[in-house]
C-alpha cells in the first residue's frame, strides 16, 4: 500500500516536510463533507454506486447516506455523506448532525476515521473556509478540489502543492462527472493517511470576516486564479430569466411535466396492472380453489398491485425533477416561484413538490428534500397530501358518473367536469389555507432570511439520474412491499373471517362488515351506511381500494359491471351523500404510504399523526356540511 | 451625494442597500442589519462586509433578486436586501 508521496500517476500532490502520527491501517469509515453544490454527492455517487443505503439519522430529519467504496486490493471502506454545510457551527439540525458524526458524538455513528472534504475548484476562496474548521479537527483529511473542467474551460489555476503544504494535508484536483482523477481519491483511501499539519495557526473562529480572510490568504499563497465567470450560465439566464420569456417558459416545463405524467405514464401503468392481472389470474388457474388461494389473488396480489402500479408515474415525475436538479433549472424555476408561494408563507422551492402531490404524494413528499428550511419543508409536506392525486380519480370518477347528471350547466359547463375541477380546486384551497395557517403558527420561519445559491448549468448525467431513480424506487416499493402488504393481508383477514363451515362469510358477517356495521353511527351523520363504511376503512391502505371493496361487497366486477355498481352505490347513498364522500376524500389522509413517508421524512411519529388527525377532521366537517346542504 | 455611472442612477448615499441596486450596479457592501445568526449564514455565502456585490437578473417583479458576489449567485428576497447596507463600488458591470 502507498502513501500518496510515492505514488506517481495520481494527482494528489504530496505531503511535505512535517510528518505527523499515521494511522496504523487504511480507515474503515470515512466522512464525505463539503457546502452544498460543491458535487459532493456526484463524487459519493462515483465512489460507491449502487451499494448505498438512504436512511434517516435516527430523532432528526436529516437524511443519513451510507455507502460502500470498494478499493482495488479487494477491501471495502464504509462511506458516509454528511449534509451539505457551509460551516461546522452547530446552528442548523444539517450542521448540528455533521459536527456531531466527524466528532464522534453520535452513538449511531461511528466517528470516521478519516475525511474527504469537497469543495467547487472554481469558487475556492470561499469554499476554503470550511478548511479550517474540518482540519481542525485532528483527522486525516483528503482535500479534493471538485469540477477541475470548469476550473481549465474557465481560466482557473491553482497550485496543487502549493496548497496541500499550506493546509498540511493532501490535495487532489478532480472532476467527479467525469471521473477525472477519482483515483487520487481512492489512493487515498487505501493508503495509511497521516494527520493534518496546517502551516499556520488554522483560524476556527466563529468569526466568519477573518476566516474568509485566511482562506483568501490561503488561496493567494496556492497561487489561486478565480476562473472567469461562466459565460453559458450568463447566457441562459437571460433567456430563463428574462422578465417576459422567463415565466412562459417556466410554465411550459410546468405542463410539459404535468402532461407527461398523466399521459405518458397511462400505457404503463395499464401495462402493468395488467402484468399484475394476468399473473394474479394465472396463480388462480395454478392453485386449487382454497382460502389460501383467495389470499394470494385478492388480498396479497391486488393489494401490492395497486400500489406498484403508480410506479411508472413515479419513476416519470423523478426522471423530470432529476433533470431539473441536476441542470440547475430548478433553482431558476424556485426564483420564478418564490413569489407566489410566498403570498402563502411557503417559498419558491416548494413549488415543484407540490405539483408533484398531483401525481401522488409520496415522491412529492420525497422531492421536499431540497427545500433547506426545516419549517418551510414540514409545512410543505403538511399539505402537499391535499393536492388531488391521481389515486382519488377512480373513486371521483366513478361516483361522478354514478350521481351527477352529464348535462350542461348554465349552457357551457359540463356538470361532471365542473365537479371534478371543483373537487381539485376544493383540495388546493385548503392546502393553501392550511399552509398560511401553519406559517403564520407552529411552523412560523420568524426573519430568518430566503437565501437560494444559483449554481452553474450543466448537463445531467445518465448516471445521477440512474442512481436517483434506482434509489427511489427502492423507496416507494419497499412501502409497497412492507406496510401495504401487510394491511391488506389485515383487510383481507378481516373481509373473510369468521369462516363459517370452512368457507369465507359473506361481507357482511365478516369481521370487516361487523366493524362496518360498528362504525355505522359514527358515519351516518355524513350519510354513508356500514356498506360505505366498509370501504372507508379498507381505502386506509390507499384510496382507491374502496373501488374494488364496493365491487366486492355488492358482488361484481366495477369495470365489466360498471352500470350495475352505479345502480348499486344509488341505491345506497343520496346525491348529497355521494357529495358528501367526495369531499371526504378530497380531506381525508386514506394513504397508508403517505403517513409512512411522512414520519420517515419528518422524523417521527409527532408530524404524520397531527396530519391524520387534522385531515380526518376537516373531512368529517367537510363531508357532514355537504351531506346537509346538498338535498 | 454618490452617482453610479449614469444609467438608471440609483442614488447610492449612505442610507442605500441592496435593494437600490439595478442590474449591472455593483456596490461595496458595508453593513448586515440582521440578527447574528442570520448575518452570518449571509456571510457565509459570501456577503462580508467590504465584498463587491454586482446586482444580477431577477424574478419578475424584481423580487428575489439575484446577487453576484464572491464568485457566487445568490438569490434575495427584498425584504433580506433591504437589510443589506452598500456604498458606491465605482464602475459597475464587471463582476
Amino acid at each position: 500500500m502507498s502513501a500518496c508521496s510515492d505514488c506517481r500517476s495520481c494527482q494528489t500532490a504530496p505531503r511535505r516536510g512535517i510528518s505527523t502520527a499515521v494511522l496504523a491501517a487504511p480507515p474503515k469509515t470515512v466522512a464525505l463533507i463539503g457546502p452544498p453544490n460543491s458535487g459532493k454527492t456526484t463524487l459519493f455517487n462515483r465512489l460507491t454506486g449502487l451499494r448505498q443505503k438512504v436512511a434517516n439519522f435516527p430523532g432528526v430529519t436529516v437524511e443519513q447516506h451510507t455507502g460502500v467504496a470498494e478499493l482495488p486490493d479487494g477491501s471495502a471502506v464504509e462511506i458516509i455523506d454528511l449534509p451539505g454545510v457551509y460551516s461546522l457551527q452547530p446552528r442548523s439540525e444539517d450542521e448540528q448532525v455533521a459536527y456531531d458524526v466527524l466528532t464522534g458524538r453520535r452513538a449511531d455513528t461511528a466517528k470516521p476515521e478519516a475525511i474527504l472534504l469537497v469543495l467547487d475548484s472554481t469558487n475556492l476562496a470561499r469554499h476554503l473556509m470550511l478548511a479550517a474548521p474540518i482540519l481542525s479537527l485532528g483527522v486525516p483529511t483528503l482535500i479534493i478540489l471538485n469540477m477541475a473542467d470548469d476550473l481549465r474551460a474557465r481560466g482557473g489555476h491553482v497550485d496543487l502543492e502549493a496548497l496541500s503544504s499550506r493546509l498540511g494535508a493532501p490535495v487532489a484536483l478532480i472532476a467527479a462527472r467525469q471521473g477525472e482523477g477519482i483515483e487520487a481519491v481512492v489512493d487515498f483511501l487505501a493508503a495509511s493517511p497521516a494527520k493534518p499539519a496546517p502551516a499556520e495557526q488554522l483560524q476556527v473562529l466563529h468569526d466568519v470576516p477573518k476566516c474568509r480572510e485566511w482562506a483568501g490568504r490561503v488561496g493567494s499563497q496556492a497561487s489561486y486564479r478565480a476562473p472567469i465567470p461562466p459565460v453559458w450560465t450568463r447566457r441562459l439566464d437571460t433567456v430563463f430569466l428574462h422578465p417576459v420569456a422567463g415565466p412562459l417558459i417556466f410554465l411550459a416545463v410546468v405542463c410539459g411535466v404535468f402532461q407527461t405524467i398523466f399521459t405518458a405514464a397511462v400505457p404503463l401503468m395499464d401495462g402493468v396492472k395488467w402484468l399484475f392481472d394476468a399473473s394474479g389470474n394465472w396463480i388462480a388457474v395454478t392453485l386449487p380453489p382454497s382460502l389460501l388461494r383467495s389470499l394470494l389473488v385478492e388480498g396479497v396480489w391486488r393489494g401490492v398491485g395497486s400500489v406498484v402500479v403508480f410506479l411508472p408515474q413515479v419513476l416519470l415525475l423523478f426522471l423530470f425533477l432529476g433533470i431539473l436538479e441536476d441542470s440547475g433549472y430548478l433553482a431558476r424555476a424556485a426564483l420564478i416561484a418564490d413569489r407566489t408561494m410566498a403570498k402563502v408563507g411557503l417559498q419558491g422551492k416548494s413549488f415543484i413538490p407540490l405539483l408533484s402531490a398531483y401525481a401522488c404524494a409520496v415522491p412529492a413528499i420525497l422531492a421536499t428534500r431540497t427545500i433547506e428550511n426545516k419549517r418551510d419543508r414540514t409545512a410543505t409536506i403538511l399539505i402537499a397530501p391535499f393536492m388531488t392525486c391521481s389515486a382519488r380519480l377512480p373513486v371521483y370518477t366513478l361516483l361522478i358518473a354514478a350521481f351527477l347528471p352529464n348535462r350542461q350547466l348554465f349552457g357551457f359547463a359540463n356538470v361532471r367536469a365542473a365537479a371534478l375541477l371543483g373537487l381539485y380546486a376544493l383540495g388546493f384551497l385548503v392546502a393553501v389555507a392550511t399552509a398560511r395557517v401553519l406559517k403564520s403558527s407552529v411552523l412560523r420561519s420568524g426573519r430568518t432570511p430566503f437565501l437560494l445559491e444559483m449554481p452553474s448549468y450543466r448537463w445531467p448525467t445518465l448516471r445521477s439520474i440512474g442512481l436517483r431513480l434506482y434509489d427511489r424506487s427502492k423507496v416507494f416499493l419497499r412501502r409497497a412491499g412492507t406496510v401495504i402488504l401487510l394491511v391488506t393481508v389485515v383487510l383481507w383477514v378481516a373481509a373473510h373471517l369468521p369462516t363459517v363451515g370452512g368457507k369465507a362469510p359473506g361481507i357482511e358477517h365478516s369481521l370487516a362488515g361487523m366493524v362496518g356495521h360498528a362504525i355505522e353511527p359514527a358515519i351516518k351523520p355524513l350519510g354513508f351506511n356500514w356498506r360505505i363504511g366498509i370501504g372507508l376503512i379498507t381505502s386506509l391502505a390507499a384510496r382507491e381500494t374502496i373501488v374494488g371493496t364496493l365491487g366486492e361487497i355488492y358482488g361484481m366486477d366495477p369495470e365489466s359491471r360498471a352500470l350495475d355498481m352505479q345502480k348499486a352505490l344509488q341505491h345506497d347513498l343520496t346525491t348529497g351523500g355521494a357529495v358528501a364522500l367526495m369531499v371526504f376524500f378530497a380531506f381525508a389522509m386514506q394513504c397508508i404510504s403517505t403517513i409512512a413517508v411522512v414520519r420517515r421524512e419528518t422524523g417521527g411519529w409527532r408530524w404524520p399523526l397531527f396530519q391524520f388527525a387534522y385531515m380526518g377532521v376537516l373531512a368529517y366537517a367537510g363531508a357532514f356540511l355537504a351531506y346537509h346542504i346538498i338535498p | 451625494m454618490l452617482q453610479l455611472s449614469g444609467k438608471k442612477s440609483p442614488r447610492l448615499d449612505r442610507f442605500a442597500t441592496l435593494v437600490d441596486l439595478r442590474r449591472g450596479d455593483a456596490a461595496i457592501l458595508d453593513d448586515i442589519d440582521l440578527p447574528g445568526d442570520d448575518a452570518r449564514r449571509l456571510m457565509e455565502l459570501g456577503f462580508l462586509p467590504g465584498t463587491r456585490v454586482v446586482a444580477g437578473l431577477s424574478a419578475p417583479g424584481g423580487d428575489p433578486r439575484v446577487f453576484q458576489v464572491d464568485g457566487s449567485e445568490i438569490a434575495l428576497r427584498r425584504e433580506t436586501a433591504r437589510r443589506l447596507k452598500v456604498r458606491f463600488a465605482g464602475d459597475p458591470g464587471t463582476p
